[in-house]
């Protein structure tokens, strides 16, 4: 973000006229109303696209009414939820059912900030980037509790522990997976983990070694587990729990527990991608100099390069949940403590004897001499 | 790093609390309203509510939690060491094993405990 603010007051005459501050403020807000703009389209044409890839897995056709194809189904559904009734049910705690969605939404939200795009495109490149994504998310865990209490309701009470319960058993296996990748690159920022792989797979941190390979998969699981969609969604089991924590909400404060849903499945694809699979990387590198901001070639390249890969992995997450049956509360919990973190714990000790004695030479190295 | 390089985060949160509001509020105002004690009682699949949610639950979530919190803290110390691996070396390598060890030490004794047991 700064990168372009600076492109922008060197290269424009008229911001000169203003002091720089007010132009960085203002190309900061200007940014963060785009990122809302990427962000809330995206999770609500997700959930259009994963309604067609479920009627495709079950030889349905899925909703195709809504403009061609029904593309605008999730406008539709949009429009909807805003002209739905607002309740709230007079046994719930008004404050805290008010105030759930809000940390849910937000949680959801923050981890944009530290998200990659492109080569430049960051609206803030931390050099904690990582730390961060996890402290952030894990925030969505408080609204979720807060909304199963605040709804006064039993199914909603359980699914919001339940919820609870998974996320964090998970956090463990998936931030000691991270720490692998960490280990090879001596980095929390994102952007330098990016630039630590190359463009061809050979280079990428999930080829680097066979414990950077296992942990990809741990990683990848804990984070879909993270998500609450199947084959780890007990906490909104229909069968069972209705909705679970989100049974009391309507309109549209429903949908931004649904919005955050979706939200959250396109970043973790997205640190999967930065983490493993070699971000934006291209075969092109990027020019320096007078072409400024507009080499944007390249940065489009990067740019489109790291959506797919991440819209892959997006794919794959709607391909488990209509593929997989639901797991049982207890086997859950067993995957996660009994297999997860040990071999988390595993790859992590294999990643740093194979740091000691190969240094950070990927296996691709070794083999090319 | 400094602090400016913060405030794109506490502006998205603006942005993003600002979204949240105006969106509910618009729902508020344009989402029809006819409220019935029926309606405003908490759902129970079409049962009349027995009681309210304010109950006593499974211990087993206080012990995930407590598990939780012991390992996060200790995998939050890892990463510090994970960034500076290459400088430290061997030494540091044979300390954090040593953590490590401690670690599964006690990770073994609470699987053996049957904290990790739900059913």
């Amino acid at each position: 973000m700064r990168y372009f603010a600076d492109w922008i007051i060197e290269n424009l005459e008229f911001t000169r006229a203003i002091p720089s501050e007010y132009v960085y403020l203002i190309i900061m807000v200007v940014g963060g109303l785009l990122l809302l703009l990427f962000v809330v389209p995206m999770a609500g044409a997700l959930t259009f696209v994963e309604r067609r890839v479920a009627g495709k897995m079950q030889s349905r056709i899925g909703p195709n009414r809504v403009g061609p194809q029904g593309i605008f189904q999730f406008v539709a559904d949009g429009v909807k939820l805003i002209l739905k009734e607002d309740i709230i049910p007079t046994a719930a705690d008004r404050r805290l059912f008010k105030l759930a969605p809000y940390i849910v939404f937000v949680g959801s939200f923050l981890t944009f900030a530290a998200l990659p795009f492109s080569q430049k495109l960051i609206a803030a490149d931390l050099n904690i980037g990582i730390l961060y994504i996890f402290a952030v998310s894990s925030m969505v865990v408080v609204g979720i509790i807060m909304s199963g209490w605040a709804s006064n309701n039993n199914l909603s009470l359980l699914g919001g522990m339940r919820s609870a319960a998974q996320i964090i058993s998970y956090e463990v296996p998936q931030i000691l997976s991270v720490l692998a990748v960490i280990l090879l690159t001596g980095t929390l920022g994102m952007q330098g983990t990016i630039k630590a792989q190359g463009w061809a797979p050979q280079h990428w941190f999930l080829f680097h070694n066979p414990f950077a390979f296992i942990a990809f998969f741990v990683f990848f699981i804990s984070a879909v587990a993270e998500c609450n969609r199947i084959p780890f969604d007990i906490p909104e089991a229909e069968s069972e729990l209705v909705s679970g924590y989100n049974t009391e909400y309507s309109g549209f404060r429903f949908g931004l527990f649904f919005l955050a849903e979706f939200a959250n499945v396109y970043v973790i694809s997205a640190v999967a991608v930065t983490l493993f699979l070699g971000g934006w990387n291209t075969p092109f590198y990027l020019p320096t100099g007078i072409w400024g901001l507009l080499p944007s070639a390249v940065n489009l390249a990067g740019l489109i390069t790291f959506l797919i890969k991440t819209f892959v992995l997006v794919f794959v997450c709607m391909w488990l949940r209509w593929t997989l049956p639901r797991l049982r509360v207890d086997q859950l919990m067993t995957v996660g403590w009994k297999y997860m973190v040990p071999i988390a714990f595993f790859n992590l000790v294999g990643t740093a004897v194979w740091m000691l004695v190969w240094g950070d030479k990927s296996i691709a190295a070794l083999l090319g001499g | 790093m400094e602090l400016i390089d913060y405030l794109p985060i506490f502006i998205l949160l603006i942005i993003a609390v600002l979204f949240v509001g105006g969106t509910i509020l618009v729902s508020h105002m344009v989402g029809r309203r006819k409220y019935g004690k029926e309606k405003m009682s908490p759902y129970e699949s079409g049962m009349i509510p027995v009681g309210d949610a304010r109950r006593r639950f499974s211990v087993k979530f206080y012990v995930v939690a407590i598990l939780f919190v012991i390992f996060d803290i200790e995998v939050v110390f890892m990463y510090p060491w994970a960034v500076i691996f290459k400088k430290l070396g061997v030494f540091g390598f044979v300390e954090m094993m040593i953590f490590i060890a401690i670690l599964l030490v006690g990770f073994i004794y609470i699987w053996k405990k049957g904290a990790l047991e739900w059913a």
